[in-house]
């Protein structure tokens, strides 16, 4: 049972679908911005137990520091000043990072077979070693999460410590949180702890407050609670979902028939030859050419 | 050494010179990129042939190669192809010859006499071709990781992505149908590997190439 987290769903690029005939208990994060306090915390244990460090940075003005994901750096507290209606100035902080799509659009567009992966409890998981730097993953995330090292150019995001999950450990950042603004659970679970705690706000005058687990992409498994409910005041997209662009371009249907059809030319060169035959200039004729018999 | 006499020197009489030393060994660089392109494209466009990415050292450096290589593509081509813009330009003619085409291909019927050096397929094969590499030239830029890609917008590259898909796939049955075409028509591929033709292909396929070439040459 100790693997049974990590059995694969999905692989990118792969023509035979993964071993799947276990039913394995969705996981999720839920974030809930009205407790968070921006302490970073969850950024310091993330770098801790996956032995990052990023460069030394450089104040940008804000809080923000790093002031972006990088491949060193897989979560980033974001600080926001917002004026609202009735409210005044508010100070929103959301932490960044991958949100774990159930429809991954980065696993979609992937070219290297098993780079990407979806384990069943919905965690999507970047395996570097078959990763060769295109960048398609990077290219096609909703949430513009992927990065890559200058150092190796493969992707990095984070893996939502799968290994910790692995062998029943909640992920570093959950463990760290010192106000409980992360909590780590079952998919359910952590949905109807949002009812909960959404319905406290509503108590408390977020009239507006609501659960961010967004359709487009068939729900994520980083969920957010967002006391001002817009998702736009947190800067998270209001209706994410795998651009339409992409899923033409990384479509299987479209691309097998493109091969296809690509075979078919050759066949029907092949053909043509048999029913047509070579032609051939009349070599014996002096004047105006004539058709070769 | 005197030549075996079977063989037909470039001085033959019977030989007229269709395609200058140039043109050959740009389009054999442009052919042989091209190979190497569409494998290493294919591994990326579709799993199935993955594989394909062993031939260049795996997935890591093929991507690190392909688009190297498409510069080096392109950039042939257009050595290749500008110098021969003039001879394709396109003629009233050519509307007749493209309507004619299918009975060009089945050998039904009379063929439509080709005015210029090229007829309107070879010239529509021409000016797609232009149009398609720009594209992919264009595409394959903005996909560059990491040297042009980091800068841009991802809707940006999305379109890019599908864009240098499509394109290469019109490419690769463009090129089919060229490849197809010069082992169909015999006695021309040894227009880009000698550079010359018999008389008598010339008069057949290409006649008001071959009058002007005759005419040049004096009585």
């Amino acid at each position: 049972m100790a693997l049974q987290s990590l059995d694969v769903v999905q692989r990118s690029a792969s023509t035979s679908a993964p071993p799947g005939i276990r039913q394995t208990l969705e996981v999720a994060k839920l974030i809930d911005v009205s407790r968070c306090i921006g302490c970073k915390a969850c950024q310091a244990a993330c770098m801790e137990w996956n032995d990052l460090r990023d460069d030394v940075g450089t104040n940008v003005g804000v809080y923000d520091n790093p002031p972006d994901l990088s491949d060193r750096s897989w979560t980033v507290m974001r600080f926001y000043e917002e004026e609202l209606p009735g409210r005044g100035l508010q100070w929103l902080i959301v932490k960044d990072g991958c949100m774990h799509c159930q429809d991954p659009g980065c696993l979609r567009a992937c070219p290297a077979p098993g780079a990407l992966i979806q384990l069943a409890n919905g965690i999507v998981d970047f395996q570097e070693e078959h990763c060769i730097g295109c960048g398609y993953c990077q290219t096609a995330c909703p949430f513009d999460v992927p990065r890559f090292s200058p150092k190796d150019q493969k992707a990095y995001k984070c893996t939502l410590c799968s290994d910790r999950i692995a062998v029943g450990l909640a992920p570093a950042c959950i463990k760290t949180c010192p106000t409980q603004a992360l909590t780590f659970g079952s998919k359910q679970a952590m949905k109807e702890l949002a009812e909960e705690r959404i319905r406290e706000l509503k108590e408390r005058g977020f009239a507006a407050a609501s659960l961010y687990d967004p359709a487009g992409v068939e729900g994520t498994h980083v969920m957010y609670v967002l006391p001002h409910g817009d998702p736009a005041l947190y800067r998270l997209p209001r209706d994410p979902e795998v651009s339409p662009v992409v899923e033409l371009w990384r479509s299987n249907f479209a691309r097998s028939l493109g091969v296809v059809t690509m075979a078919g030319v050759v066949l029907a060169g092949l053909f043509h030859y048999m029913k047509v035959g070579p032609l051939e200039a009349d070599e014996g004729k002096d004047s105006k050419g004539g058709r070769a018999p | 050494m005197t030549p075996l006499p079977q063989q037909r020197s470039p001085g033959d009489p019977g030989l007229v010179q269709r395609y200058t030393q140039r043109e050959r060994l740009t389009h054999w660089a442009v052919a042989a990129c091209y190979v190497a392109l569409f494998l290493s494209g294919l591994a990326l466009f579709h799993p199935f042939f993955y594989w394909l990415s062993a031939l260049f050292g795996g997935g890591a450096l093929m991507r690190v190669i392909h688009p190297y290589l498409g510069a080096a593509f392109a950039i042939a081509f257009f050595v290749y192809a500008l110098p021969l813009r003039g001879e394709n330009r396109l003629v009233p003619s050519d509307r007749a010859w493209l309507r004619g085409a299918f009975r060009y291909m089945n050998r039904t019927g009379e063929d439509v006499p080709v005015e210029g050096k090229f007829n309107a397929g070879q010239k529509a094969m021409f000016w797609s071709m232009i149009a398609v590499i720009a594209a992919l030239l264009l595409t394959g830029l903005l996909m560059w990781r990491p040297l042009i890609a980091p800068l841009l917008a991802a809707p940006v590259k999305r379109t890019a992505g599908l864009i240098h898909a499509a394109m290469a796939f019109v490419m690769f049955v463009g090129i089919g149908i060229h490849a197809y075409a010069a082992f169909w028509t015999k006695g021309s591929l040894r227009a880009m590997t000698r550079g010359t033709v018999t008389r008598a292909w010339a008069r057949f396929h290409h006649p008001g190439w071959y009058a002007r070439v005759a005419g040049k040459e004096g009585p």
